[in-house]
């Protein structure tokens, strides 16, 4: 829940947001010390809906972001962005080493224009740094019947046998999920 | 003992040091922008940097559960070239993020004129944004350098109390302390202040204002000095309220001042597997 200080802030920077004037952006940059961190990605998501920002916006504020803003621009990709236009945004993401971006990075947005060959390194990139694969949407969808991903994860457990390393549980999991039949078409391209 | 670190810049330092600071009671510290050594030749190349103090560097700082702000500024050094003085227009779109608590470091390296508007340009830039700033006084002519600094402080928009004058050692100390700004000490394994002069000065001076750091950076410095003050402060006879008012309590305060402070880290993240730096990356 927000503070009174806080949602009287949050009220008059949607104003603006919707109003689209040339604060609204500021505010974007600042929600995080007025609605409290653990509001920030909300409070963000929420100002860029009302300003509809459009890809180019988005592209801007992502780039100009620090890690916070970049986050709330790539979780907020699924409900702004129906095309393919943002892609280069999770690309950027997922070139990262930041666990919290990695995670945003892979919501419906990328589950629904991913190429196969880089939502599978992304994937792998999730059981490499540790983030939870039930933060991928699409998990199930996409790994159904995906036998290059299977191969992949096979090749990645061989390689931490070798190693006498555990193999993460997660790594069983989505190989699991490749073998399970098909229930929706798989874009290849 | 809870310590604070004002001034450390972790670019430059391993996960081992952030491991061994976090040991000896590190929970935050404050990383100022500066110079890297190798020569910038462009403002692009400070822009990815200032990314990188407010994303990769905080990333890398929690999971060994200490909260990591910066200060953004031109360095005093670079100031001094015109292919990285266009930096001073885009600092303002970077001195509204959340994680700025303050402007530096600015200052004096060679006290030439174009370290002169470098100063006062970014001073104001501080009073606009409603941060303090940390202030550097040179390694060389320190004396004549940080009578300078205090005429620019006094002639800008930026009240000195928001001012943090650093690497100040016992020919400084009075001076700094008179123009009402915030004292800084860098404790360096051979150069600027040792471990047994800090606590002398403090016997001295006292603690009010006063901020230790270790200025850890790419060259022989140790992240641990600032524990290994308060270590020798007690062995001295202050009490340990006295060492939490040195190496906590004026950090805070100090930092505070920017009102964007937030101290609230939870412990070491540990993800279901580890995560990408204790596990050595990909």
């Amino acid at each position: 829940m927000l503070t009174g200080a806080a949602r009287i802030w949050l009220d008059s920077a949607l104003t603006e947001a919707a109003a689209r004037t040339p604060a609204w952006e500021t505010h974007f940059v600042t929600a995080g010390r007025h609605c409290d961190p653990t509001h920030a990605d909300s409070a963000r998501t929420l100002l860029l809906r009302t300003a509809a920002a459009d890809p180019a916006t988005l592209t801007r504020l992502y780039h100009h972001g620090a890690a916070a803003e970049r986050r709330a621009v790539l979780l907020a990709l699924p409900s702004l962005v129906p095309g393919p236009e943002a892609v280069p945004l999770v690309e950027d993401a997922l070139r990262t080493h930041d666990t919290t971006l990695i995670a945003a990075a892979l919501g419906p947005y990328a589950a629904t224009h991913l190429t196969p060959h880089t939502w599978r390194h992304a994937l792998l990139k999730c059981l490499f740094t540790g983030v939870p694969v039930t933060a991928v949407a699409g998990l199930a969808e996409r790994s159904a019947g995906d036998t290059e991903l299977a191969r992949m994860l096979a090749d990645h457990a061989a390689e931490l046998t070798a190693a006498s390393r555990p193999l993460p549980a997660d790594l069983s999991r989505v190989l699991a999920l490749t073998t399970a039949a098909v229930t929706a078409p798989v874009e290849e391209s | 003992m809870r310590v604070f670190d004002p001034h450390i810049h972790m670019t430059s330092r391993t996960t081992d040091d952030y491991q061994a600071m976090y040991d000896a009671g590190v929970r935050a510290l404050v990383e100022p922008s500066f110079w890297l050594g190798q020569p910038r030749t462009s403002p692009a190349s400070f822009l990815d940097y200032f990314d990188s103090l407010l994303g990769w560097e905080p990333f890398r700082a929690a999971q060994y559960g200490i909260a990591h702000h910066c200060a953004l500024a031109l360095n005093p050094k670079e100031a001094n070239d015109p292919r990285c003085t266009p930096v001073l227009d885009v600092l303002p779109r970077y001195l509204a993020k959340d994680g700025v608590v303050a402007v530096g470091e600015v200052g004096y390296d060679s006290l030439t004129p174009a370290e002169d508007a470098a100063l006062a340009a970014q001073l104001q830039l501080a009073a606009d944004h409603g941060l303090p700033a940390l202030v550097h006084t040179p390694h060389r002519d320190k004396l004549t350098g940080l009578r300078r600094t205090i005429d620019v402080v006094r002639e800008s928009a930026l009240a000195p109390d928001r001012v943090l004058l650093d690497h100040l050692n016992e020919t400084t100390v009075k001076e700094a302390a008179d123009s009402g700004a915030w004292l800084g000490f860098s404790v360096y394994p051979d150069t600027k202040m040792d471990v047994d002069r800090m606590v002398a000065i403090l016997r001295n001076h006292g603690t009010t204002r006063v901020l230790v750091n270790s200025a850890a950076d790419w060259g022989r410095s140790d992240p641990l000095k600032t524990r290994a003050v308060g270590d020798a402060m007690l062995a001295a006879g202050f009490t340990d309220d006295d060492v939490d008012q040195v190496l906590w309590r004026n950090p805070v305060a100090f930092y505070g001042l920017s009102g964007r402070l937030r101290l609230d880290l939870p412990t070491p993240q540990v993800l279901h597997e580890g995560n990408s730096l204790l596990r050595g990356g990909e």
